[in-house]
């Protein structure tokens, strides 16, 4: 897979929310593109992650 | 132009942004006819207010509720130890003047809420969203669509910015990306964990330029991207985005012309 433009190995079978877990990010504080598309929110778990993914893990910057 | 020493000043004032053949006397009229409103005049706003009020925007906004601390100086740039106390609207258009006599500022000192965002954003041709705070974002982001008002999202924290354009109806609006606030006290702010002057600097910066661009026309403005920057490593990556038909103010479905109730309860604009 591609995340945020860097090729990480998927050596197993995740969903998305197993991934962010794994890679250490709290999945409240995150928006998520794969392959062009925001997954929704809460629906983080229903996604099965493939190989030939392309992932954007964005996360809230909120200070001014 | 009325007399010929005031079209002599005018034309050397700008003279630098008139050389440019994209923007040109053409396009100087059009910086001096634009409304720019910047939410929030602390850390992103103040370069923001330095660097449109240079360029002869001939209407900027003000909007803040916050006085000046001694902790924002760090970063504030448009407020000064004297100004310590003070009404950071106020302190602001003080140098604006100072900078820019051409430049019309309106000060609204009033807290931004639901109730009357999208009447003022609505008196804007341009946002610059430099809040310190989701709830203010999301708020920002939910007038200038309703109003159709294009804006620039900006965020900084510690050594990192993130920021993006968005033309209300033609591209991605923030949330499209973020659906909605974080849970209250998930995310760290400025205060909590810092945030390098000069970072803040560089965001409120090129907020700055993409108000210039989208007033003028000129060049292709930060639209369906978010550009993220991290100053450590001096690395910027710009994530293309699109529009979410599922977003619940610019998707399909969102009830056109309505706020979102409830999410922004006690909300006030301010910037850290």
């Amino acid at each position: 897979m591609k995340v945020n433009g860097e090729n990480v190995a998927l050596e197993k079978t995740l969903d998305l929310s197993g991934f962010l877990v794994l890679r250490g990010f709290d999945e409240k504080l995150v928006a998520v593109e794969r392959n062009g598309e925001i997954v929704p929110r809460g629906s983080f778990a229903d996604v099965v992650l493939k190989a030939d993914d392309v992932l954007e893990i964005l996360h809230f910057v909120g200070g001014g | 132009m009325a007399d010929a020493k005031a079209d002599d000043a005018y034309l050397e004032r700008y003279s630098r942004n008139i050389l440019l053949r994209e923007i040109g006397l053409e396009g100087q009229a059009r910086i001096r006819a634009a409304k720019v409103l910047i939410v929030g005049v602390g850390g992103l706003g103040s370069p923001a207010a330095f660097y449109l009020a240079a360029a002869g925007v001939g209407t900027l906004g003000l909007a803040d509720g916050d006085a000046v601390e001694l902790s924002n100086l760090q970063r504030q740039i448009v407020h000064d130890s004297g100004d310590i106390g003070r009404a950071k609207v106020v302190s602001a258009a003080e140098k604006i003047a100072r900078l820019n006599p051409d430049v019309a500022v309106n000060l609204h000192r009033e807290r931004l809420v639901a109730a009357n965002a999208a009447d003022i954003v609505a008196g804007y041709d341009f946002v610059i969203d430099a809040t310190d705070g989701f709830e203010s974002k999301f708020l920002i982001n939910d007038s200038c669509v309703v109003t159709k008002t294009p804006f620039s999202h900006g965020g900084v924290m510690r050594f990192t910015g993130q920021t993006m354009t968005v033309r209300p109806g033609r591209s991605a609006c923030y949330r499209c990306v973020f659906e909605a606030p974080p849970p209250e006290g998930s995310v760290f702010v400025c205060s909590e964990v810092g945030v390098l002057g000069a970072v803040a600097g560089m965001l409120g910066t090129i907020q700055a330029v993409e108000a210039i661009k989208i007033v003028t026309g000129v060049g292709a403005p930060l639209t369906d991207a978010l550009l993220t920057f991290d100053a450590l490593a001096m690395s910027f990556r710009k994530v293309p985005l699109k529009r979410n038909p599922a977003c619940p103010v610019c998707g399909n479905h969102a009830a056109s012309g309505k706020m979102i109730d409830g999410t922004f309860g006690k909300s006030g604009l301010k910037s850290g």
